[in-house]
């Protein structure tokens, strides 16, 4: 297998490194360096500037209330998501009747409920985030039609135009497009763990609620495990980023209480003519999404059970 | 998942069953309670669950056949009669159609370049050891947990430079190269799975590694490459920031952004009618196509994370 083979591998390797590089590698290490610079990007000139970006960035109030913004999505909506879709998951492969056959099965219908539950995760954010933008609207949306309906008369919540009430809005539709993924996921998962291990737990007579603690948990922890990174980082990037700039008025608001991140960067940038300025916020988001990940993993980590 | 009937042999899990002579025990009858009520409980959230899911999306399409008078006087009830009008002025005034063709033609393109260079790349990863191997491996890899919008502020400014700002090949080849982390990531364990023999014997028969790559390797890893193949097709057909921050031209527009445009336009318009056709439009073919492929879908979206 020697012959020619440091041509092919230069020949293999040199299209997509190039684009790789220049596409992704690049624009990052400028972006980290521009961080230290005056750059507007509107013109071409700019100078070192040291720390005095950062420093903005810690008297900067709407940066502060972003990195909030932005740090209550990546606690609170992997771990809203994931426990809703480990319930459904466990639901859909162990929670049925017995059958004569096996020891544990799903509830009647689980592969209609996986096909339903999997929708929006084809559909695009985008499209998402638009039809809720309609179902939140407080004249004639869907939902306060709805309670209208039910008699709710006196409840008509502003949804998206309350400051206190957008960034839930938000924070739901997230967990609405995602969870279908992760019981999808989950499911796969469940379904490797071998059958005699719940067939001994009942002989035990172990609850449902033992068996998930003591049985598909501990096994199925690698699957939860990346599922927690996978969602940290769209709560991070750019499905925050979508569904924030398409939803909220502003965007970002009202009054500044919906904007995250990835949205200050790109209205730094693109907006208010200061590039610099935005990379630095961008690079904040960097240390925020590498600590998220290093201390999930760190955690994270149990003794792998072989089975 | 046919048969409801309960076996009086199967050990009960959460005791959905009166207490039999086996285990007629005051314990055993007060878990039998719970279990009831914890039964309709899970029940009842899956169902519900489904229906969140799915009431939106059938919200949706019964709006788009409604003129805009009943969508705000009445956003639960059906429509007087079918409003097809919506569609073809969506389809053809609101640029549906040429928001359309724009999407087929960047993911067309980024398609196929994001397999071709993604298994390339991932192939010599995989079978061949070469100085800094491993190095390149996990240059790709960072990729997929680095926040993509750090890196889209310098990418504007290098894109205009090199004449690729708003043009479709330039997003074609930015969609390729935000692409390959994933890609060259599953594509390399899924050529290392592959057995080695065969490729040995097409090589010691005198085929060139390159020939052995294209002939050989790539038809054995076609389970693979469909996974990635989907899980990349809804990416790129999905993808909202990239589009929003590097294509800015009104007419270039790809579907995710020409909606938003459109909820824009129409919102200024008072064509809410056309604007949900639009959103249904855009919503169906996808949705088919998943039930369609649904094995196939699932197994390439959550590929990935099992691994």
């Amino acid at each position: 297998m020697q012959h020619g083979k440091y041509r092919f591998i230069v020949g293999f390797l040199a299209a997509p490194m190039a684009i790789y590089a220049l596409f992704v590698i690049w624009p990052f290490i400028q972006s980290i360096y521009y961080s230290f610079t005056d750059w507007t990007g509107l013109s071409p000139e700019f100078k070192m500037v040291g720390f005095k970006n950062f420093e903005r960035l810690f008297s900067d109030e709407i940066f502060w209330k972003s990195l909030q913004h932005s740090l209550l999505f990546v606690l609170l909506l992997p771990l809203v998501t994931l426990g809703l879709a480990l319930f459904f998951a466990f639901m859909l492969n162990v929670g049925g009747r017995h059958r004569k056959e096996s020891a544990i099965s799903g509830v009647r219908g689980s592969s209609f409920y996986k096909i339903a539950y999997f929708f929006p995760q084809v559909l695009s954010i985008a499209i998402v985030s638009l039809l809720f933008a309609f179902a939140y609207n407080p004249n004639s949306g869907a939902i306060n039609s709805a309670l209208q309906a039910v008699g709710l008369d006196s409840v008509q919540p502003e949804w998206l135009g309350d400051p206190n009430l957008a960034l839930w809005c938000v924070m739901a539709v997230l967990v609405w497009s995602t969870v279908g993924f992760f019981v999808v996921l989950f499911s796969a998962g469940m379904a490797s763990i071998p059958k005699d291990f719940y067939e001994a737990a009942l002989l035990d007579g172990a609850s449902r609620v033992t068996t998930f603690f003591r049985i598909t948990l501990p096994l199925l922890w690698d699957t939860v495990q990346s599922g927690w990174v996978y969602m940290g980082i769209l709560a991070l990037g750019a499905e925050s980023f979508a569904v924030v700039h398409i939803m909220t008025v502003g965007p970002g608001g009202p009054d500044y209480s919906t904007t995250v991140l990835p949205l200050l960067v790109y209205q730094k940038a693109f907006r208010d003519g200061q590039a610099a300025y935005a990379t630095t916020i961008g690079v904040a988001l960097l240390v925020v999404t590498l600590a998220f990940a290093a201390v999930v993993m760190r955690l994270g980590r149990r003794e792998r059970l072989e089975y | 998942m046919k048969t409801t009937e309960t076996s009086p042999a199967a050990a009960e899990l959460g005791g959905e069953q009166p207490p039999a002579e086996k285990t007629g025990s005051a314990p055993a009858a007060e878990k039998s309670a719970e279990g009831k009520v914890l039964n309709v409980f899970s029940h009842g959230m899956l169902i519900l669950w489904a229906f969140m899911v799915v009431m939106p999306l059938l919200w949706a399409v019964v709006t788009s056949f409604k003129t805009d008078r009943e969508i705000f006087s009445s956003p639960w009830s059906l429509p007087d009669s079918l409003q097809f009008g919506n569609w073809t002025r969506a389809w053809s005034q609101a640029h549906m159609s040429d928001y359309f063709l724009n999407t087929l033609l960047v993911v067309g393109g980024s398609l196929l370049g994001t397999m071709l260079l993604g298994s390339m790349a991932a192939y010599v990863l995989a079978r061949f050891e070469f100085p800094g191997n491993r190095f390149i491996y996990y240059l790709f890899v960072g990729g997929m947990s680095f926040p993509i919008i750090l890196a889209l502020v310098p990418l504007f400014y290098v894109m205009n430079n090199l004449g690729l700002g708003n043009t479709f090949h330039g997003l074609i080849v930015v969609y390729i190269a935000y692409s390959l982390p994933f890609t060259v990531f599953f594509l390399t364990s899924f050529f290392r799975s592959l057995p080695t023999s065969v490729a040995e014997a097409a090589f010691l028969d005198g085929a060139s590694h390159t020939r052995t790559f294209f002939q050989v390797m790539l038809p054995m890893a076609k389970p693979g490459l469909i996974s990635v193949g989907i899980f990349n097709f809804l990416g790129q057909w999905n993808q909202y920031m990239l589009p929003t921050v590097l294509n800015t031209e009104p007419e270039k527009k790809v579907l995710s952004q020409g909606l938003v445009q459109l909820a824009v336009s129409q919102g200024y318009k008072g064509d809410w009618s056309g604007l949900f056709a639009g959103l249904v439009m855009a919503m169906l073919p996808v949705l088919a196509a998943y039930i369609v492929f649904q094995r196939q879908v699932v197994a390439g979206l959550t590929a990935g994370a099992l691994k």
